[in-house]
């Protein structure tokens, strides 16, 4: 691989905009590091729900509250930390949306999506006292001079549940 | 793209044909309000045509299990046409695609009110 780590962090505005500008920012990102369409899409809307929940369930939609984005890309993957000023919320507790009395329900599949999207997701307490959303793809794998060009995509197994 | 919503008459339904992103914000806005809209003045069998929908999010979704919800509250049926192999494969994973009544072609989908 041989990829510096590089590190970009943005704070946004507890606000609607803020979803469309994470996710543009992070697919720039994700496109330059090498993913493919697929997952750049993976990768878009992941940051997309992880700024809805900050923006929605963290920050409760209050202005004076921001939003904590991060990413990080090391040798081998993609890692993005959204941050909010809320209260914090514990992974085990968050319903299942799959579940047969979820499933007309009209919110609470983001955390779902992320999850299926991305190869690594954890929620953790957060500096600012809110919750932080941990997650992470693994990069493409790179081509090598004289590799005749085969497996230029890295696997993708989805974790938990 | 933002999203674009216009509606025609096909008998006694509705198409609503869709264009564009239903995300959070001014598309699930739209969505929901163009749902209402219909359903206020009786329109009630309303099938949604999604084939230029090319990007949902979870709000989006959100809004189209709404749309569905409330369309059956009110006596009616609401049903989906045309969806992108995104949309479709939102749809299966979150294990909304066999609640949803699903169409490949507007014909069927307006016989199924009859």
């Amino acid at each position: 691989m041989g990829t510096d780590p590089k590190h970009l962090e943005i704070t946004l505005e507890t606000q609607v905009e803020s979803v469309n500008l994470a996710e543009e920012m992070c697919l720039r990102v994700a496109e330059a590091a090498g993913f493919g369409e697929e997952d750049c899409y993976k990768i878009g809307m992941s940051v997309r729900e992880g700024v809805i929940n900050a923006f929605h369930y963290g920050n409760q939609e209050r202005p004076e509250k921001k939003i904590h984005l991060a990413v990080d890309l090391t040798g081998d993957k993609m890692i993005i930390h959204v941050l909010d000023e809320g209260q914090g919320f514990t992974l085990s507790e968050v319903p299942d949306p799959l579940a047969e009395e979820n499933l007309l329900s009209t919110s609470g599949r983001g955390i779902f999506l992320m999850r299926a999207f991305m190869d690594e997701f954890d929620v953790v307490p957060g500096r600012t006292g809110g919750a932080e959303i941990v997650m992470a793809k693994k990069l493409p794998l790179q081509e090598k001079p004289g590799n005749n060009g085969t497996g230029s995509q890295g696997a993708s197994p989805h974790q938990g549940t | 793209m933002p999203l674009r919503a216009t509606h025609r008459d096909a008998g006694q339904a509705t198409v609503v044909d869709l264009s564009g992103k239903i995300t959070l914000g001014e598309g699930s806005a739209l969505l929901r309000k163009t749902v209402r809209s219909l359903l206020d003045d009786k329109r009630t069998k309303i099938v949604l045509n999604l084939a230029d929908v090319d990007y949902i999010d979870s709000s989006g979704i959100g809004e189209l299990v709404s749309a569905f919800t409330t369309s059956k509250g009110r006596g009616g049926e609401l049903k989906l046409l045309h969806l992108t192999k995104k949309v479709h494969d939102l749809l299966q994973l979150t294990k909304l695609y066999t609640v949803f009544d699903v169409y490949t072609d507007e014909g069927s989908a307006l016989r199924s009110f009859q």
